[in-house]
């Protein structure tokens, strides 16, 4: 009799989740891709965490200071073991730092994230000293991206013997059980876990890439959760006592690139006649304003996304660091709109395409659609043409288009990162600009990301990036459209901690009280 | 026979070459992985790393010819995306995708050519108008709209059947197959019969077409006249003389159910070869690409020839190639 009780408690602590993109490899640095890190938080674990807002909390490391500038030391947490009862020390970081820059045929490495670190120095077992060649503000928030191995298990591996659990040894709250690419990730609970007991003994990950078969598995209870709802869905869902839906706006961003770099017409871009245009009209401030003024972001958050974006003035929701609460998203005023095209002499508009991805980003197609359709109202002749992101991406990086709809996500939750990537001054061996495909370039906005680079600071150096992001949004840099908010449906009975940064984590769903 | 063979698998191997250059030609055209896979944060150094980490820094040309080398020792190169070789990933989810195909395949046949004997022989009754009727739905609905049909009856109302994934598997010959298990039947039930649907509406078409013609045939009429049972005239005299299309038809069609049960794998995430097909080609995985493409050319090939060997059997006029060329 007294069987019966613990096993109808085992089972409830299983869960079954439904994930939207496959997860490419278990080995920890060998693809950063964010389905990736969300899947690896669940085993390894970084020094420095970041909770549901993208802050930076303590994980492996309890404090950090910057003792100078070039150097930083990390005190690390105690008695912290790894899944193989091994006990976690600073050779665990020294030799997590040695093998980031070294996975072989990483299609996407973590060295940009250890780069900066040119020393690094074991005081005691549980204190590290890190040196960097130039003063590295980004320090703390790169290593939130580095997540630690034991060097016990992984002085002689590869990838592989990750994949196979061999080698999948961490700290973090769940352990390895299984992996099938493409299908399915099994974990078990780590009941040493420093940080107590998790909610769940099992968790089985399956990998359900088509949106209407992870709705199914879910009303059908072959999954207790899914994420990313399909918008089609989220009505149907919410209004349905039998599940509940959280969701939480993302750190990704929509916006539109304009493709500055020619004098005179960028591709795609003509006047009413099919003819090139004298001028390159995006160089025009005044132009990228009338094109933001154009576009009437609540119609396309409400009718398009069903409700699930939020309209964006800056890269990044103002809440998070960096960003400033001065900036408002445009106000939808074709007639303003009008006036400023004629002012910067263009009284009959011109003609442009709309480029866009049509797989990549949620209703991205029709975003690219709606916004011709608004373009309309203000003289500006759009056409659309959309095309699988294999495509698409590669021709944007050529700038072999004008009008580019686009997408980035802030994974470190700040935001001088995507101001230096997106709208620096395009010097890709300085890491600026590297993904400056309008190649906008503005001076002083370069000179005030280039002080917060090496401001230690912390409040200075948030004025600075706010300044930043005030200099650039006022320019109308770049088009932002909204913010894309993130949802997850849980079984009633459940209720998941939403986050910003996407990701699924089997820590954060719990039973709901 | 054997110059047959050997010439067949000859002029196969050419068409294996010229579609791996292709591909490798297609997906140079479409973009660059390197776009794809790399993080956008990253600078310069990372995508010249990168580029190099994975043979893509190269002339064109020599990429190619680094694919045939290693193609000529069984090595078809690893996959960009998974790091593990192309081959393996492929032959990982072959067996899952062919046991699917295999039995929507039976699935289709035995019911596809009773009902199209049913069909055929009592065209203008009740039953036979109504599997007509019944083979063009199955023809003109489209196969997600079925499959997510099947899923909300049969999983979402009923709860009898799991709505995704393949089931527990046994070793057979070192081969998991999951039609032994109760588990296994269980997940397999829907997909199959999903991808049964169109061909087997197809079989019941070919079938009841070529019974309507061959019972009005002289030898049919001349061997009811004999006083044959039904049963022999139906079974000997008519079905294997509409046989020959039919087992043409049904060779290519599980060519084709192998290679393109990609929107029923993704409705009830079937851990099959088509998924990983449509993730590659939109990751640009090219190595994964192009081994799929080889290994079910290959599998057409095999399939070809099996038909070829079962016409001969079935018509004994049919010989095959050499002796035909020979006359």
């Amino acid at each position: 009799m007294s069987a019966l009780p613990t096993a109808a408690l085992a089972k409830d602590r299983e869960v079954s989740i439904g994930l939207q993109a496959a997860i490419t490899s278990m080995d920890p640095h060998y693809h950063n891709l964010s389905p990736n890190n969300s899947m690896m938080l669940h085993m390894f674990e970084p020094l420095i965490r970041r909770d549901a807002n993208q802050k930076p909390v303590p994980s492996l490391a309890t404090s950090w200071r910057a003792v100078d500038d070039l150097t930083w030391e990390f005190k690390l947490r105690k008695n912290v073991r790894f899944h193989d009862g091994s006990p976690f020390t600073a050779e665990d970081v020294v030799f997590t730092l040695k093998r980031v820059p070294n996975v072989p045929n990483s299609p996407s490495s973590f060295a940009t994230f250890t780069k900066p670190i040119v020393d690094v120095k074991v005081v005691d077992p549980h204190t590290i000293v890190f040196k960097t060649a130039t003063p590295h503000v980004l320090l703390p928030s790169d290593l939130a991206s580095v997540l630690i191995v034991s060097k016990g298990a992984g002085e002689k591996a590869a990838t592989e013997d990750y994949n196979s659990g061999k080698a999948a040894i961490g700290t973090g709250p769940y352990k390895f059980a299984e992996y099938v690419p493409n299908q399915r990730v099994v974990l078990k609970a780590n009941y040493g876990y420093w940080g107590g007991e998790e909610p769940w003994d099992k968790i089985t990950f399956k990998i359900l890439t088509n949106p209407a078969a992870r709705v199914a598995a879910l009303l059908s209870g072959d999954v207790q959760m899914i994420e990313t709802v399909p918008t089609s869905d989220i009505a149907k869902l919410s209004k349905d006592p039998k599940f509940n839906l959280v969701d939480k706006v993302s750190n990704r961003v929509i916006y539109v690139h304009l493709n500055q770099s020619t004098e005179k017409s960028p591709p795609f871009v003509t006047d009413k006649s099919g003819k090139p245009l004298e001028k390159n009209p995006f160089r025009d401030a005044r132009v990228r304003k009338a094109l933001s003024m154009g576009i009437n972001r609540d119609a396309i958050a409400d009718r398009i996304m069903e409700k699930k974006a939020v309209p964006a003035a800056q890269l990044l929701p103002d809440f998070f660091y960096g960003t400033s609460k001065k900036l408002k998203p445009a106000r939808f005023d074709p007639e303003g709109a009008k006036k400023l095209l004629a002012e910067a002499g263009y009284p009959n508009g011109f003609a442009i395409t709309i480029h866009g991805p049509n797989n990549r980003y949620i209703n991205d197609d029709k975003i690219a659609q709606a916004i011709a359709q608004f373009y309309t109202r203000i003289g500006v002749d759009a056409k659309v043409e959309t095309m699988p992101s294999a495509v698409y991406f590669t021709r944007a990086t050529k700038l072999e288009f004008g009008y580019m709809v686009l997408g980035w996500g802030t994974e470190s939750g700040e935001q001088g990162s995507s101001l230096r990537s997106l709208l620096a001054t395009y010097d890709r061996n300085k890491g600026m600009g590297v993904t400056n495909r309008g190649r906008y370039s503005n001076p002083e906005l370069d000179k005030a990301l280039t002080i917060a680079l090496v401001t230690m600071d912390e409040k200075k150096r948030e004025a600075l990036i706010q300044q930043a992001a005030e200099i650039a949004m006022n320019d109308t840099a770049l088009i932002p459209i909204h913010y894309e908010v993130s949802t997850w449906a849980t079984a009633k009975g459940l209720r998941y901690e939403a986050r910003t940064d996407q990701y699924t984590l089997a820590s954060g769903l719990k039973p709901a009280k | 026979m054997l110059a047959y063979t050997i010439r067949r698998f000859g002029q196969s191997f050419i068409v294996l070459v010229f579609m791996s250059f292709l591909v490798f030609v297609g997906v140079y055209a479409i973009g660059n992985p390197v776009e794809l896979l790399v993080n956008p944060q990253a600078d310069e150094a990372e995508r010249i790393r990168a580029t190099a980490a994975l043979g893509l820094d190269k002339p064109f040309l020599e990429q190619y010819w680094g694919f045939l080398k290693g193609a000529a020792k069984g090595d078809l190169g690893k996959s960009f995306v998974f790091n593990v070789p192309a081959l393996t990933l492929i032959l990982e989810k072959l067996p899952a995708t062919i046991e699917l195909a295999f039995v929507a395949m039976v699935i289709a046949i035995s019911l596809g050519i009773p009902l199209g004997l049913v069909a055929g022989l009592k065209p203008d009754s009740f039953i036979g108008r109504g599997i007509m009727a019944g083979s063009i739905m199955g023809f003109s609905l489209p196969t997600f709209w079925v499959g997510l049909v099947l899923i909300m009856i049969f999983s979402v109302h009923l709860g009898w059947l799991p709505s995704n994934g393949r089931g527990e598997t046994v070793l057979v010959a070192g081969i998991p197959v999951s039609f032994l298990t109760m588990d296994g039947i269980a997940h397999l039930a829907m997909p199959a019969t999903n991808l049964a649907l169109f061909k087997l509406s197809l079989l019941i078409r070919l079938t009841r077409a070529g019974t309507r013609e061959a019972v009005l045939q002289d030898y049919v009429k001349f061997a009811r006249a004999k006083g044959l049972p039904q049963r022999r005239v139906i079974g000997v005299h008519v079905l294997k003389n509409i046989l020959i299309p039919i087992v043409t038809v049904i060779g290519l069609e599980l060519g084709s159910v192998i290679a393109f049960a990609i929107v029923t794998e993704s409705i009830f995430a079937w851990p099959g070869t088509g998924k990983l097909l449509i993730d590659s080609i939109n990751q640009l995985d090219r190595p994964v690409i192009v081994a799929y493409l080889l290994v079910i050319v290959s599998l057409f090939v095999v399939i070809n020839f099996v038909v070829d060997v079962l016409y001969s059997l079935l018509d004994p006029r049919v010989r095959l190639g050499g002796a035909a060329a020979a006359h």
